[in-house]
């Protein structure tokens, strides 16, 4: 009777059996630091150090690998010295994966998790950054941490977790062909709101997911961050191990559910239903049917982001995009080089020239406020990405609006929030 | 413990208005301390004592991962964050790190506590004294395993 997570959550800390509320020490099978939590890391062994504990290894350097993505391009003298700390501590410690910029293969380091099948079913999988549920769409358990316990994790190879509870979310039916995975998590978000599914794990399924692509379901379980949730997770399917077999992976333990799997609650929605939306500023729990705010001007568009620079999701924007041109500000940044690649030979990237949008290099900066494009006080921007807190993506009076990138392609022709639907 | 509080009297403060993104490159904690809460309070580098409490209501420390926001309230001189809840990832990285105290009050006791009430905590029994209404209220106990963290100085001097 026990579900996905509460299973490989048990193998991990060598039980037969574990229940929501247990606090268990669990192995961890992948660890991953970027150019933020890798600086934190070695913060956190120099203080160790200073009180007397040695330290000139890691406890599995094979489990451990390493993105740039934040501060990418180096944004100043700072970010740059943060990936010379980054580029030093790989040597130091022998991590041989390490995605680095400007060198080939990079970009944010949810999406190399799938993109490079660094994670795979049934695996523990941690990450000093919050959005490192995403990979839970893959079947693994799939958490966020700080560099603590991430340095905690490197030198121990293992970490405590309290067992969630599980929130399962059943999708019935094929979602319509103008609402994407993101609508669909905006909707429950604004449902169950940012505490939602605090300290738990929600779960997708249902004949919705089935249909899903796997990119499509990697939004869903990177937004669960945004309701508070520890983890989302989706059992793997036949669509999972194609896409894992298409990037070398084969070797791998699948762990799932009892039939009679225990849920501290289930939701059900019709896909048919699933419309259009927007999370407002302040709050991705903010959520508007974007058909009702279709007089609102924008600055700005952003397609960028672990969430929403897939791509599938370079694709709905092309489709939109496709023989228009767009009439604000607009960008295009893929979230990984072989997705950038990938948009080439596809001809994406030329339709996004001829409709007159910048294409940029993989990087979070500006989804984090901290360089490559960030907004002007007063600005509007409507965005892929996962978040609209204030000053999220850049000036504290700035504001945001998170979208699908149909919704966020549609409303760059016309200037103003624009469901797909109604672009002429 | 003791110390006076600063009260933000709303729901979801998240990491960054705690800790803006643009200051994510930074590993200087005295320097990060100097941002703290930037994002809703330009002035609470310049109020802020050692010593002090933080008061606010759910979620406190949603997004993103970023260790730097509790780093940059205990460099601040923030002792302990008093929430009605807190945000996962806020709350392992104050306790594991060491560096603040997430303390669970119930609404009532959010709503009751004032900006500038001096307040005496007393983990080991579970209570919050406020000294300036002469009042006292409950702290929701520290699960097992956060009391021993807690008790230890922070995850790496814990002995499972």
């Amino acid at each position: 009777m026990l579900n996905i997570t509460e299973k490989i959550l048990a193998r991990a800390s060598g039980r037969d059996s574990v229940s929501p509320d247990d606090v268990v020490f669990a192995n961890v099978d992948k660890v991953m630091v970027h150019d933020v939590s890798g600086p934190g890391v070695l913060a956190v062994f120099e203080k160790l150090r200073k009180n007397g504990v040695k330290i000139d290894r890691l406890h599995d350097p094979e489990k451990v690998w390493v993105a740039e993505d934040h501060f990418v391009p180096a944004a100043d003298k700072i970010s740059a010295q943060n990936v010379v700390l980054l580029t030093q501590f790989t040597k130091d410690y022998g991590i041989r994966r390490h995605f680095k910029y400007g060198m080939g293969q990079y970009g944010i380091c949810h999406t190399l998790s799938h993109e490079e099948a660094m994670v795979l079913p049934g695996e523990v999988y941690v990450g000093g950054d919050s959005h490192t549920n995403t990979t839970g769409a893959l079947g693994a358990f799939a958490a966020g941490l700080g560099h603590t316990d991430v340095a905690y994790v490197l030198l121990n190879g293992k970490i405590w977790f309290k067992v969630p509870e599980t929130l399962y979310f059943k999708l019935n039916g094929r979602l319509p062909e103008y609402a994407m995975a993101k609508d669909f998590i905006l909707k429950i978000i604004g449902d169950i709101g940012t505490d939602g599914a605090a300290y738990k794990t929600m779960q997708f399924g249902g004949t919705g997911i089935s249909e899903m692509s796997v990119e499509e379901r990697l939004t869903l379980t990177n937004m669960t961050t945004e309701a508070g949730a520890k983890s989302g997770i989706i059992e793997p399917d036949q669509k999972v191990r194609d896409y894992l077999a298409q990037r070398g992976a084969t070797n791998y333990r699948e762990v799932h559910g009892d039939p009679d799997a225990q849920y501290a609650k289930t939701y059900e929605y019709d896909a048919s239903e699933i419309e259009p939306v927007v999370a407002k500023p302040f709050s991705p729990e903010n959520v508007s049917v974007a058909r009702e705010l279709s007089s609102t001007p924008l600055d700005k568009a952003y397609i960028g982001s672990c969430t929403g620079a897939k791509l599938e999701d370079l694709r709905a924007a092309a489709r939109i995009l496709k023989g228009r041109t767009v009439k604000i500000r607009t960008e295009v940044l893929p979230a990984a080089i072989s997705i950038f690649r990938k948009a080439m030979d596809e001809g994406l990237i030329k339709i996004f020239m001829d409709a007159g949008v910048m294409v940029g290099p993989p990087t979070c900066g500006a989804c984090c406020g901290a360089h490559m494009g960030v907004l002007a006080k007063d600005e509007v921007c409507i965005s892929t990405t996962n978040r609209n807190f204030p000053g999220r993506m850049g000036h504290v009076e700035s504001k945001t609006y998170l979208a699908s990138p149909l919704v966020a392609a549609a409303s760059a022709v016309t200037g103003k929030i624009t469901d797909p639907r109604d672009l002429k | 413990m003791k110390g006076s509080v600063i009260k933000y009297a709303r729901d979801n403060i998240d990491t960054d208005v705690i800790l803006p993104g643009p200051y994510l490159k930074i590993h200087d904690y005295n320097e990060l301390a100097k941002h703290a809460m930037e994002g809703i309070d330009k002035d609470f580098h310049k109020k802020v004592k050692p010593g002090d409490f933080i008061v606010a209501g759910r979620n406190f420390g949603c997004g993103s991962s970023r260790e730097h926001a509790p780093i940059a309230l205990s460099y601040s001189g923030i002792k302990a964050v008093l929430a009605v809840s807190f945000a996962r990832i806020f709350y392992r990285n104050a306790v594991d790190g060491a560096f603040l105290l997430p303390i669970e009050i119930d609404e009532e006791t959010y709503k009751e506590i004032s900006e500038g009430d001096q307040l005496e905590i007393e983990t080991s029994k579970n209570e919050i004294k406020n000294i300036t209404k002469n009042k006292t209220y409950k702290m929701k106990p520290f699960p097992e395993l956060i009391g021993k963290i807690i008790a230890a100085g922070g995850l790496f001097n814990y002995k499972p």
